[in-house]
């Protein structure tokens, strides 16, 4: 029952249709013409439209991964000590403002120069590690974003004794 | 846990039985060393020994520096046999003992009979048998080491323990691949137990010797492994977030203390290794770590640095009372317990520089082992006679030992790379 009415239905309408074509031929020639011109356009607008906002959007990744590539990734820090110094700040203030505009996770490896035993340098470049995600979080970066592991004195950069190795060793990698 | 006792009861024994004698071979050994001539042991099997025991048993004795081997080129004549000793041969040597041997294929492998005469009394010290499969001579010659000190200083001889290390070798860029390496006392023997280009560190024996606890990063974060040494069996103990390090087995082999920062800064908890639960034994926002056990079991010494700087603090575990161990120099950490009682070993930071040092806990007296800097890790041997630690030589980290009473010291030399984190086993027989 339902199906029949509904086959009807349809019949009808395309008796009216097919009757509106017979009589405006031409007229209808030029209006579907203009629409599908319209059409055209507009697609073309919403394409350029688009292809603009991504090269936009594009063009903003790309200058923020340079301003990022341009930026302190490497932290240093004092002998047995995790504070962060006026300077690391500063870079990590430019490191945040990359960070508030996107969404990446970062990863904090701490690392500790060999002086000392090493499960205690373990718990030390976590202290270091820990520092600068805590100064991240603090200033909005969200803290499941940042996650923090200590190599201890497990991978120096510089293999010395001396204290020039020992500064480049004591540091935190933002990867 | 009855074998423990067993073991610790029959060491009692022994030292108490012998300790007249172990005074003054010490003090004689410390000074001036005891003269010892090993002769070369006789073979009576086919072919030619893929072992030379007796120089075995000669570097075993030497290492401890108590004793002092003759040359075999200065020997008058070469015994195999306690009826062919001629005590002159040995008197015109200054040799205080004799020691002579064969080795006699057996049914089962090789049965190894040696005597050990005292030159100036010319008295037979000991007449012993040591057996073991063909290819086993150099474990052989340890036992017979290990026989031969016990009776000459009255302390077990640990000369047939193994020996745990790490290893890393560079491979540019703060890369490297990290080895845990197991080889016999004197270096012998040297197998892969585990290899990683992520870091390995601080390897520890369970009681009975038979499983190890290790970190490694291999996941890319630390956490804590035991692997079986019979079996080969290697599993996961810990996986939580932050650190998970310095394991330490109880003296009972069922617990393990480690170090995690899950709960925000690192402390100690206690693991019960049969059921994976977990205690937290300390609480505190500064750091806490490197637990070792007292030999009773009941309480930790371990490092803090809730005073500022580290120190040694110790945690009675059934009230969880903590008080401070040590009170003198701006850095002492990473103890371990003297076996025998009445010390700990700890890295102990003098002028700036890192030694291994003994802390007499009564008297609160710290007594600087070595003179070596950057020294660290500290392990002692089961008999409590002498520690392995790490330091570094020329740039390379090696691992050195030390005698309890500082009077004797060696380094052990790595063939590549660097070489740390010592862990001496238990006694394995």
């Amino acid at each position: 029952m339902e199906m029949k009415r509904t086959q009807l239905l349809g019949a009808i309408l395309a008796s009216v249709l097919l009757v509106g074509c017979a009589s405006n031929d031409t007229v209808e020639d030029t209006s579907d013409a203009d629409r599908i011109a319209a059409e055209q356009a507009a697609d073309a607008e919403a394409a350029a439209r688009s292809a603009a906002a991504a090269a936009e959007a594009e063009a903003v990744r790309v200058a923020a991964e340079e301003a990022a590539a341009n930026l302190q990734t490497i932290f240093y820090f004092d002998f047995d000590q995790a504070t962060l110094s006026a300077d690391t700040r500063e870079a990590l203030d430019s490191q945040i403002a990359v960070l508030n505009e996107n969404s990446n996770k970062v990863r904090l490896e701490g690392h500790a120069d060999e002086r000392g035993t090493r499960e205690y340098n373990m718990a030390l470049a976590e202290r270091r590690a820990n520092a600068i995600a805590n100064y991240m979080i603090i200033n909005g970066v969200a803290r499941y974003r940042v996650e923090t592991v200590s190599y201890g004195e497990e991978r120096p950069v510089s293999a010395g004794s001396s204290e020039s190795s020992y500064s480049e060793n004591r540091r935190v990698e933002l990867k | 846990m009855i074998r423990i006792a067993l073991i610790v009861f029959t060491l009692m024994a022994l030292t108490s039985q012998v300790s007249a004698q172990l005074i003054i071979e010490i003090t004689k050994g410390v000074d001036n060393p005891t003269a010892i001539a090993i002769v070369p042991f006789g073979w009576e099997g086919g072919g030619i020994p893929k072992e030379d025991v007796a120089t075995i048993i000669e570097t075993d004795l030497q290492r401890t520096g108590q004793f002092s081997p003759v040359p075999k080129e200065d020997m008058l004549s070469t015994p195999q046999d306690k009826s062919e000793v001629y005590f002159r041969d040995w008197r015109a040597l200054n040799v205080d003992y004799l020691l002579v041997g064969k080795l006699v294929p057996t049914a089962e492998g090789l049965q190894a009979e040696y005597a050990l005469f005292d030159v100036y009394t010319q008295a037979l010290v000991l007449e012993d048998r040591q057996t073991g499969s063909a290819e086993s001579l150099r474990d052989i010659a340890h036992g017979i080491s290990d026989r031969v000190y016990q009776k000459l200083t009255g302390i077990r001889g640990a000369f047939s323990t193994k020996l745990l290390y790490v290893s890393a070798v560079g491979r540019g860029d703060a890369q490297y691949t990290y080895r845990l390496l197991i080889s016999d006392v004197d270096g012998a023997r040297e197998r892969i137990i585990f290899e990683s280009q992520e870091p390995i560190l601080t390897p520890s024996w369970s009681p009975d010797g038979e499983t190890i606890a290790y970190v490694s990063f291999e996941t890319t974060r630390p956490a804590i492994y035991s692997h079986n040494l019979r079996t080969n069996e290697r599993s996961q103990l810990t996986n939580f977030k932050g650190l998970n390090g310095a394991p330490a087995w109880s003296p009972d082999g069922k617990q393990l203390a480690m170090v995690l920062s899950k709960d925000g800064s690192p402390d100690i908890y206690i693991m019960t290794v049969a059921t994976r639960e977990l205690k937290r034994v300390t609480r505190h926002f500064a750091i806490d770590t490197e637990p070792s056990w007292m030999p009773d079991g009941k309480s930790l010494v371990y490092t803090s640095d809730r005073g500022g700087k580290p120190q040694i603090y110790q945690v009675t575990l059934a009230s969880g009372y903590e008080e401070r161990v040590t009170f003198e120099g701006s850095y002492n950490a990473k103890a371990k317990v003297v076996p025998a009682g009445g010390g700990i070993i700890m890295v102990h930071r003098s002028m700036g520089r890192d030694h291994i040092a003994l802390l007499d806990i009564e008297r609160g007296k710290i007594n600087i082992l070595t003179e070596t800097d950057l020294d660290e890790s500290p392990s002692i041997a089961p008999n409590g006679a002498i520690l392995l630690y790490a330091t570094k030589v020329r740039g390379k980290g090696v691992l050195a030992a030390v005698s309890l009473d500082g009077g004797t010291k060696y380094f052990m030399p790595s063939r590549f790379g660097d070489v740390r984190e010592p862990a001496w086993s238990p006694f394995l027989n």
